[in-house]
């Protein structure tokens, strides 16, 4: 049996130098397909390098020493399985991320927006919410959050709870009070937040137009019609043959004329869907549906 | 495209810390418009930083220089550039991005990129560490190396911050240890051979 060699230090996960691609490739698709047919879970079109990655960082996590190993793991211990999602759906997010994005946003797509009675507005892979809460004090502040409704959704009802909480590391306040200056923020970023639990605890009136539900971009259809979709640093984790299936359910999903907003480092270009958009933005991903 | 069996090298990864480039532009600046290989360099920088390093090395290169986006096919001949506030995961013939959390406290990391460029390519990589004020991509020169790719590291004594280089050697015994200028002109010696070939 390969055990990983270690590099005597805080060496990364890996799979273990005695390294055949091909069966390390079968042991992943095995234990995919196992995750989906017994949790349900479709991760069987994720990018391979990052799932692989992900994966190995589990075994690590559980002690094991290789995939076959941590697949009868979480096939019997449905707490395992739980860890495992954790690792593959929770990604580091932070709020008013690329804060150019949402000076962008307030220029370009606010204007848009006050032309609608009614704004329904979709966070697509929301994970701990960071952006959800971002996108209400913007709206707020716009005097357009009392028509608004934003359906924050993620596959991980774990990392949906703590959205709903909201409440947010203290130490990164400095941090998101930057960005929100950055941002084009209008008030004091201190004022959305109080100090508790360790943690800051973010204004329940925030979240009076949110509806968090648990939704798979995978497997699930769409479920309303939008006016914007935000999702941003999510589709880098699928494969092309998903992001053009995730871009189509997107496509089917937004109104005439509606917008999406994809990562920073995210592109059409490399999808079937770019001719059915326009940019609204030269740097940043803003995208409005014309056809 | 099956052209297995086939010897020569792919992809060129290169790793450095903040303050490594001009040693990325005398490296990129030196390789002729007939080189074939793709490169792919991640330097550690704020994640603020804007296009700049891509536009630097641009004009001191006979190459074409992009910074990397999702799914970006690796082309020949073309020198890619990891963005900041992202790791770069090589996949075969594209890059994917991640958003996970630091490793070392750097995103992007040099040995995230290593590593998957090491199960991604195999012996048809090859591993450079340049300057660097820290030991990211020890590890994955490492994986490279043993993967049977080559590693290549610029001689501590001649870099600006030894750490990186210095802890890369030590992690590589057998890694060819160079001078910036003797690096260029035995990178662009080596035979090529085509990094799209493997897209599935």
């Amino acid at each position: 049996m390969a055990v990983p060699v270690s590099s005597g230090g805080d060496s990364l996960p890996g799979p273990p130098y005695a390294y055949n691609s091909d069966l390390e490739r079968l042991e992943i698709e095995l234990l995919l397909e196992g995750v989906f047919r017994h949790y349900g879970f479709d991760f069987r079109a994720y990018a391979y390098a990052s799932i692989r990655r992900r994966l190995w960082k589990r075994v690590e996590g559980e002690g094991l020493r290789t995939i076959s190993e941590l697949q009868a793991c979480i096939l019997h211990d449905a707490d395992a399985m739980e860890r495992l999602l954790l690792d593959l759906s929770v990604n580091v997010t932070a709020m008013f991320r690329d804060p150019g994005f949402y000076r962008e946003f307030r220029e370009k797509v606010v204007p848009l927006l006050r032309t609608y009675p009614f704004i329904r507005i979709w966070h697509a892979g929301c994970s701990t919410g960071e952006e959800v809460y971002s996108m209400a004090i913007l709206l707020e502040e716009e005097g357009l959050y009392d028509r608004a409704r934003l359906y924050a959704t993620d596959i991980n009802d774990v990392v949906l709870q703590r959205a709903k909480q909201g409440i947010f590391p203290l130490e990164r306040m400095q941090e998101y009070t930057d960005n929100y200056i950055k941002a084009g923020g209008t008030r004091s970023f201190s004022e959305y937040y109080t100090a508790k639990y360790d943690g800051a605890l973010f204004s329940p009136q925030l979240t009076r137009n949110v509806v968090f539900s648990q939704h798979n971009l995978v497997t699930d259809r769409s479920f309303s019609e939008f006016h914007v979709i935000f999702c941003r640093n999510v589709l880098i984790y699928f494969d092309k043959t998903l992001q053009n299936r995730v871009h189509q359910l997107f496509y089917e999903s937004l109104v005439m004329f509606g917008v999406m907003a994809l990562g920073s480092k995210e592109s059409l270009k490399f999808s079937q869907y770019e001719p059915c958009y326009e940019k609204l933005s030269v740097t940043d991903k803003l995208y409005k549906k014309v056809t | 495209m099956a052209q297995t069996g086939s010897v020569g090298y792919d992809l060129v990864v290169v790793g450095t810390s903040w303050g490594g480039l001009t040693a990325l532009r005398t490296l990129v600046g030196g390789l002729p418009d007939t080189f074939m290989m793709a490169v792919a360099l991640v330097q550690h920088r704020h994640k603020d930083s804007d296009h700049m390093l891509r536009t630097l090395l641009q004009e001191g290169s006979a190459l074409e220089v992009h910074e990397v986006e999702d799914k970006m096919p690796i082309l020949q001949g073309r020198v890619y550039v990891a963005p900041p506030d992202y790791h770069t995961l090589v996949e075969p013939g594209h890059f994917s991005l991640s958003t996970e959390a630091p490793v070392r406290f750097s995103r992007p990391s040099i040995d995230v990129t290593f590593l998957s460029a090491a199960d991604s390519y195999a012996h048809r990589t090859v591993g450079i560490v340049l300057t660097g004020a820290n030991a990211d991509g020890s590890e994955g020169l490492r994986r490279i190396s043993d993967r049977g790719g080559l590693a290549i590291v610029q001689d501590p004594a001649t870099a600006e911050s030894t750490l990186m280089p210095a802890a890369a050697v030590k992690a590589v015994p057998r890694a060819r240890v160079m001078t910036l200028a003797d690096m260029t002109k035995f990178i662009a010696s080596l035979p090529a051979g085509s990094p799209e070939r493997d897209e599935r």
